[in-house]
């Protein structure tokens, strides 16, 4: 019971995207398609699973003031894993996301977990918290990549169901800030119904 | 010429902040006032410049000159951590007074996108040192400029009445969104 609360705290609740404002570069820069969404948020889960596991792994034996330091090595190894797969067997993808694979390192929503969550917690539940907050990061990233694409060119999924163009504010830059800003809105909404 | 092309176009038409999405974290969390976002600027322009210059030298002489590319992101990071730590300590030493303005924003330094960004496309764009420089300096001049704008604008936005569950930082992405449109207007300046 406690694991399945521990997975799920990602998605609402201690949403990285829309209730702690974490990691919020990705979120606006690559969300111009649903798709792109999800690339990215798949690419920051696995890092985040595969750093929370080594960093509760090596807990016990890391020296409290190289602590941080470490955690960025760990992460930074795993990120480049990351670009270097993708760059082979998904060069589409990995044309679409460009600067901010690379930049997965800075996100601190992956070194918080790893400081917050691994360095205290146990291997097994260190997994699970980096899979639920990932797939919620995921999720956050998913749910503004449609928002975007539906508007801005009116397709999902890059199925299109309108003529021509979509409101193409959407897909630019200010479209992001604004779309997120009203996403962030409907859960507060939500978040006040609930309680 | 080619300078002054790299400027303009880094400072408006793709500012950082609000067409690259670099450097979003420091944008909203420490733009509630004037005062705060000036000093987080000056200590991006330092490191950023500093940072650029060493990652420049590092990715010509080291990584490419032993055909090790791969360890880039691992030795950028490294060496950026490392260097702002440095410079809080040698700010401290040498100018007491610049480190009390600028001493809390460096360690936030380390996790600010927007300085390894800029060195990894400086890299990216094959710029010789001189450019690279120049394009890291004019970057962190228009995060400023970004920054600055906005922390006037979500200052004046207190005095708003502003419905519920808009306040705090969802209205302040709306308003960046505003600026953003705004800074679209100097698009095909170059």
């Amino acid at each position: 019971m406690n694991q399945i609360k521990n997975f799920t705290k990602g998605f609402i609740k201690e949403n990285p995207v829309f209730v702690l404002f974490l990691g919020l570069c990705p979120v606006l820069g690559v969300t111009t398609s649903a798709i792109n969404g999800i690339g990215m948020g798949l690419a920051t889960t696995f890092v985040l699973v595969m750093s929370n596991f080594v960093v509760s792994l090596i807990k016990n034996f890391v020296p409290d003031k190289v602590r941080i330091p470490s955690f960025i090595v760990i992460i930074a190894s795993f990120v480049t894993i990351v670009e270097l797969t993708m760059q082979a067997y998904l060069p589409s993808l990995f044309e679409a996301l460009g600067l901010f694979i690379p930049l997965i390192v800075v996100n601190c929503v992956v070194l918080g977990r790893a400081e917050a969550f691994a360095s205290k917690n146990n291997i097994f539940s260190s997994i699970i918290d980096g899979l639920g907050i990932g797939l919620g990061f995921t999720f956050a990233l998913f749910l503004l990549g449609s928002v975007r694409e539906i508007l801005g060119s009116g397709s999902i999924f890059n199925f299109k169901f309108i003529e021509g163009d979509g409101i193409l504010i959407f897909i630019l830059s200010p479209g992001a800030f604004i779309a997120l800003g009203y996403l962030i809105v409907l859960v507060n909404k939500l978040k006040k119904k609930g309680a | 010429m080619e300078y002054i092309i790299i400027v303009i176009s880094a400072i408006f038409v793709n500012n950082i902040v609000l067409s690259k999405f670099l450097g979003i974290c420091p944008f909203i969390g420490v733009s509630a006032r004037i005062e705060t976002s000036i000093g987080m600027s000056g200590a991006v322009m330092f490191v950023m410049t500093i940072a650029t210059l060493v990652t420049y030298l590092i990715q010509t002489y080291l990584l490419d000159k032993l055909g090790i590319g791969f360890m880039q992101t691992i030795t950028f990071i490294l060496v950026i951590a490392f260097l702002v730590q440095l410079v809080e300590i040698i700010l401290k030493k040498v100018s007491p007074s610049l480190y009390q303005a600028l001493g809390i924003f460096l360690p936030l330094i380390t996790t600010n996108c927007a300085v390894l960004g800029v060195a990894l496309m400086s890299v990216q764009n094959n710029f010789n040192l001189m450019e690279s420089v120049v394009f890291a300096i004019a970057n962190s001049i228009g995060f400023g400029l970004a920054l600055i704008i906005f922390a006037g604008l979500r200052e004046h936005l207190e005095l708003a009445d502003v419905p519920e569950p808009f306040r705090g930082v969802p209205i302040a992405f709306v308003v960046a969104g505003l600026l953003a449109m705004a800074f679209m207007g100097f698009a095909g300046i170059v």
